[in-house]
């Protein structure tokens, strides 16, 4: 089966598609704008961009001709009377000073998709909302209940909520300090049951389509903060990935290590290895089938945010973080500082795929035993999808 | 009667605007955007967030003073007024 890899990056959206034997990139639209995300709706087979043209703000684009052209979608708005606390922002010491501000939302960035087997279509956006789609894409609507979640400050369409947020910002937020949502994780066997992950909160669960939301930060740690185990307050996934094949198991990375789930994020288990340099980064990859395989892009700590000593590897676990191999075979020994952001790592069957802040852009085809770079001077990757 | 000046960026999302001598109907800057969004369905919401404030990365000018009121657009525009819709430029 032919494949393609759809690639968001910082100028624009290219297609990575396998011609003659040879994977071969090319500019597929928006060129200069921000693309922050790529995917197909295997409902619809529309191909849909999450677009941040900077000065002219956040766009929906879609493709109904596979590509060929795009056009602005129904866009996204937060409705009248969407407010959100704004946290004070971290001073030169790191602590916020003042009390949080209550704030009119309005849409700063698209930033992931995903799509449902019911047709339902759901974007994840900063300031920290969840919007949904029952309709193709025609019309989108904020879900209130994740927006006036407790733990963010209650209900702020109605009152002044409960005074104060555990909610905190991202940097990613366009020059605001906003929570912003990146991850959303549906369950193949029932759409009404999401994962969602949001910088800096945490991962939160609905069973029942969105109506109702569960902290799911359980086993989790925040080595920044007065109470590391704290369920509630501050954690900061970089991205949440699940089995499709066994949805229970799901991964993440974020700043504190790396942790796994086999119990459908009741509980998280800290399975970073600092020796094997797996301990920081932004994406995870998980098998389609075999929830304890899992392959990251490790980085240096939060403090630097580089590869580790100059050196590009991919690692990969297949007993649920217990051990951890590294792959190297293609990829560059030294002096490459390239960084993998949350959305640019992604795997099909036995292909795997990730673009880098420097305009890399690797392909393995052998569950990452051996990689080719495909492309090495593309805008930073912000995304890379299957579809 | 408003003249309406674009940045040639805003052709690119909206190519049918392009090359045309845009003249609408426009007492103050709010009505003349809400007439470029009857004219190019999308305009404004390129222009202004979804609050109706005008985005912090564009500027508008009637002739050349920038308007005052960036929250609700209530600056007045003269019937052979010029305006300007551009994008504000932060260095580098």
């Amino acid at each position: 089966m032919s494949q393609r890899i759809l690639v968001g990056t910082r100028k624009g959206t290219f297609f990575v598609e396998k011609v003659n034997g040879r994977w071969k990139p090319r500019l597929a639209g928006h060129i200069g704008a921000g693309v922050n995300f790529v995917a197909r709706d295997p409902n619809t087979r529309t191909l849909w961009a999450a677009l941040g043209h900077g000065h002219w703000g956040a766009k929906l684009s879609s493709s109904r001709d596979d590509g060929a052209t795009w056009k602005d979608a129904p866009q996204i708005r937060y409705p009248e009377g969407a407010r959100h606390f704004l946290p004070p922002p971290p001073s030169e010491t790191g602590e916020g000073e003042g009390a949080p501000t209550i704030k009119d939302a309005t849409l700063l960035k698209l930033w992931c998709m995903n799509f449902g087997g019911d047709g339902r279509i759901w974007v994840g956006t900063i300031p920290g909302g969840l919007f949904m789609s029952e309709d193709g894409g025609a019309t989108f609507e904020l879900n209130r209940a994740l927006w006036n979640h407790e733990s963010r400050g209650g209900d702020l369409f109605s009152g002044d909520g409960t005074g104060t947020t555990r909610w905190y910002g991202t940097p990613a937020a366009e020059g605001e300090f906003a929570p912003g949502l990146h991850s959303i994780e549906i369950d193949p066997r029932d759409p009404r049951r999401i994962w969602v992950a949001i910088s800096t909160a945490g991962v939160f669960e609905t069973r029942d389509g969105g109506e109702s939301w569960e902290v799911r930060n359980q086993g989790l740690v925040m080595e920044y903060a007065p109470n590391p185990e704290d369920t509630w307050a501050g954690h900061d996934p970089h991205a949440i990935a699940l089995c499709p094949g066994q949805p229970d198991h799901l991964w993440q990375q974020n700043h504190c290590g790396v942790f796994y789930s086999e119990n459908g994020a009741a509980s998280w288990k800290k399975v970073s290895s600092p020796g094997d340099g797996v301990h920081f980064g932004f994406p995870v990859a998980v098998d389609p089938k075999d929830g304890r395989t899992a392959w990251l892009v490790p980085g240096k700590s939060d403090a630097q945010r580089v590869t580790v000593d100059g050196s590009l590897f991919v690692a990969r676990t297949t007993d649920g973080g217990e051990s951890w191999t590294a792959l190297r075979k293609g990829l560059p020994a030294e002096l490459a500082y390239d960084v993998v952001y949350r959305h640019a790592f992604h795997n099909a069957g036995d292909t795997l795929a990730f673009g880098s802040t420097t305009g890399n852009l690797y392909v393995s085809e052998d569950r990452g035993e051996s990689w080719e770079g495909v492309a090495h001077h593309l805008p930073p990757v912000y995304s890379v999808r299957f579809g | 009667m408003a003249h309406v000046e674009l940045t040639s960026h805003l052709y690119q999302f909206f190519p049918t605007l392009e090359g045309q001598k845009i003249v609408v109907d426009g007492a103050s800057v709010r009505e003349v955007v809400d007439a470029l969004e009857a004219l190019a369905p999308g305009f404004a919401f390129y222009v202004c967030d979804e609050r109706g404030r005008v985005r912090q990365h564009v500027n508008i000018f009637i002739e050349s003073e920038r308007i005052q009121d960036r929250g609700t657009l209530t600056d007045a525009v003269r019937p052979d007024s010029r305006v300007f819709i551009l994008q504000a430029l932060s260095g580098g």
